[in-house]
């Protein structure tokens, strides 16, 4: 299967082994990796603030990158919520259209796409706490959440029970917000931080060792947040521990 | 007006930490009350479609409702007044009361009111307001606006109450017993229900089919206010209207376990027609509301039950407090509301969230709040309120995010600056991340670079 990696700008620029554990696994799955190397960031900072027109020139290009593929995917949520629901600056041609519906996030296309269930290579022998980023979780569906009842699944979860090893533990609040949320974490400084503490309180009391996330975005911010507070709390992308990092 | 600094009021509510805590996870405990009720009925998604489908159809045929709502209620000897705004809201309520001498009104809970800055009218003219609902009434005394819609003073402590009733009712300051302080309060209230000329109430919902109105409290204080006194008057935004009284189950199973996790208010009160030698007034007020109808991405907002379920799982509200939105309305509600009242002076708003989404799921008319939040950003760019720094920012970004070699280039400025920067430099005051964060190492390589070297790609 031929697949278009898209890499975010900020995992290009400060979590380049989640790009590289990214293209390795999907390789190791079988699949024919391209990597655009015009590529830079699909509009969603711009589009977030409501400079829709300042988004209009990242858009058209990330378009032009990734029309030539029928699977685009990405290790990000947000990004790619931004792609399929808000890529709208530029016009619908069907070429952008296509681009949009054809552009899906890791673990998305790994648990539904290819329909993976098994890993046998991975192993983390460690206590996890999962941290699905809010637009992964309630744009991408990419799991059940707390407001709704009704069937319950997680889709990162059950990839991750297929790591020999690997313990998930639970958290207080599993699906209450980080305070990332892009710029807010700049413009919004005191909540987003306040959020950040409580929630790297809530993986500590937890009695995680580890975090892992399909949402890196989300793990700078409560990285950061832990850092600074001296939590001995680390942070990895799923793609990482899938690919059989074993710390 | 000058435009709200939510961010800067958020950091003095989370500078007061147990505050700050407490308010956390009070609200928290509300809406996993809600979970919990709601989950009690298997119907509960089915019931907020029908809800929403309701409430959009009966503002799609408002002026039909409204008409008819008027007709009956006339003829259950109901008097009804219209307010276009504020201003004639006020001045209507006002006019009712002289006319009936009425110098002392006793007053139930009522956002409406406060929308409309009714009670710095009366005050100005003469009328003495008691507020009788517990948590506004501590509000009132403190000089503080409501924090919460449906619990006013959500963000005080038990301490904080004793402080403000041994000010201004006389109880002993070092008791912080909450019966002893909510009994006070009745005592210290009583007498006025007994005193007042006037009863003041405002309305959850308004049957167009029957002409009535229906209020849900739980302390009791709406019903006996409008039981005592020779005269009832309720202020009723023209949103509240349901077309029948059979649609009322649908909302009242909904309201109080949205609201606060329980099943059902304390007292439900069905006012159909003055008892006899009184007299009821109805306020209908518009105050924007025709207008916002007008707005095709905003119309639905006025779905709103006002149950504040969006408040109580916002991550943003529970840790700024509702008093940081500097508005009648907070939380997520408040946000794509206000900024219909005043752009400029609300454009802060829509950036005091981060879009996560979880207001939309618990709404139970199924406001797509957050969708209308990130609505609100784009009107607020292009009317040109955003702050230049944020503006110049996107631009910037804009035009280096378009050109793949310029991306690259700050790209690898970027990592360059962290690794080589003094720490001293790094986190100085205007990296807003740094305050409270560290930033992330900078990589050897970024992935592109890695890919080149790694995978022989063309450059």
């Amino acid at each position: 299967m031929k697949v278009g990696l898209f890499i975010p700008c900020y995992v290009d620029a400060f979590f380049p082994e989640v790009g590289i554990a990214t293209l390795q696994l999907l390789e190791r799955l079988g699949c024919e990796v391209h990597y655009p190397l015009e590529q830079t960031c699909c509009g969603q900072p711009m589009a977030n603030s409501g400079c829709h027109a300042d988004a209009a020139g990242a858009e058209a290009l990330f378009v032009r990158n990734f029309a030539e593929f029928d699977h685009i995917v990405a290790p990000s949520g947000s990004c790619v919520h931004h792609v399929r629901d808000h890529l709208t600056a530029i016009e619908q041609t069907p070429d952008v259209l296509a681009v949009r519906t054809r552009t899906v996030e890791l673990v998305t296309f790994l648990h539904d796409g290819l329909g993976v269930r098994e890993f046998p290579w991975a192993e983390f022998p460690h206590k996890v706490a999962l941290h699905i980023g809010c637009a992964t979780l309630r744009s991408l569906h990419a799991a059940s959440t707390s407001e709704v009842a009704g069937l319950e699944f997680n889709k990162p979860a059950r990839l991750l029970q297929a790591v020999k090893g690997l313990e998930l533990v639970p958290l207080r609040r599993p699906d209450e917000c980080c305070g990332f949320g892009g710029t807010f974490s700049v413009f919004e400084e005191p909540v987003s931080a306040k959020m950040g503490q409580d929630k790297v309180q809530d993986q500590l009391d937890a009695g995680a060792q580890y975090v892992v996330t399909p949402d890196m975005s989300c793990a700078m911010h409560q990285q950061g947040c832990a850092k600074r507070l001296g939590a001995p709390l680390k942070y990895l992308h799923i793609a990482q521990v899938l690919n059989g990092a074993r710390a | 007006m000058s435009r709200v600094d939510h961010a800067e009021a958020s950091s003095r509510f989370i500078e007061a930490k147990d505050h700050a805590d407490f308010h956390d996870q009070r609200l928290w405990d509300l809406r996993g009350k809600r979970d919990t009720e709601s989950r009690k009925l298997p119907e509960w998604e089915a019931l907020r479609m029908l809800a929403s489908q309701i409430k959009e159809h009966t503002l799609s045929h408002l002026a039909d409702y409204l008409e008819e709502f008027e007709r009956n209620a006339k003829a259950n000897g109901i008097v009804v007044h219209w307010a276009r705004d504020a201003a004639e809201h006020n001045e209507t309520v006002y006019r009712i009361l002289q006319q009936h001498g009425a110098t002392t009104l006793v007053k139930s809970k009522s956002m409406l009111t406060d929308e409309c800055e009714m009670r710095p009218y009366l005050a100005r003219r003469g009328v003495e307001i008691i507020e009788t609902d517990l948590g506004e009434r501590i509000q009132q005394l403190d000089d503080e606006p409501p924090s919460h819609i449906v619990v006013p003073a959500v963000h005080k402590l038990r301490a904080d109450v004793a402080e403000v009733f041994a000010r201004h009712i006389g109880t002993d300051p070092g008791n912080h017993d909450v019966p002893y302080l909510a009994e006070s309060q009745r005592r210290h209230t009583r007498p006025y229900y007994l005193k007042a000329q006037a009863a003041m109430t405002g309305a959850n919902f308004a049957v167009a089919e029957t002409g009535s109105f229906v209020v849900c409290t739980n302390e009791g204080n709406a019903d006996l206010g409008a039981n005592i006194a020779p005269l009832h008057i309720a202020s009723i935004g023209i949103e509240k209207l349901i077309p029948k009284l059979e649609h009322l189950g649908v909302f009242v199973r909904m309201l109080s376990r949205s609201a606060l996790g329980s099943p059902i208010t304390q007292i439900t009160s069905h006012f159909r027609a003055p008892r006899p030698g009184t007299e009821l007034h109805v306020v209908l007020v518009d105050n924007g509301r025709s207008e916002r109808l007008g707005m095709a991405d905003f119309w639905r907002s006025l779905k709103c039950i006002r149950c504040g379920a969006c408040m109580n799982t916002c991550p943003v509200y529970r840790r700024s407090g509702g008093l940081s939105y500097g508005s009648t309305y907070s939380g997520p509600i408040g946000v794509i509301i206000d900024p219909t009242f005043d752009l400029r002076k609300y454009s802060s708003l829509p950036f005091a969230s981060t879009l996560n989404g979880s207001c939309t799921m618990v709404c139970p008319v199924k406001i797509d709040i957050h969708a209308q939040i990130m609505k609100w950003r784009e009107v607020i760019a292009q009317r040109h309120q955003l702050p230049m720094v944020k503006r110049e920012a996107m631009r910037l970004a804009g035009k280096v995010l378009a050109s793949p070699r310029l991306y690259r280039a700050a790209v690898e400025a970027a990592a360059a600056g962290i690794d080589h920067l003094p720490r001293t430099l790094l986190y100085n005051p205007f990296n807003a991340w740094g305050r409270q964060r560290e930033v992330p190492a900078a990589p050897a390589l970024t992935f592109r670079q890695w890919y080149l070297k790694h995978r022989g790609g063309k450059p």
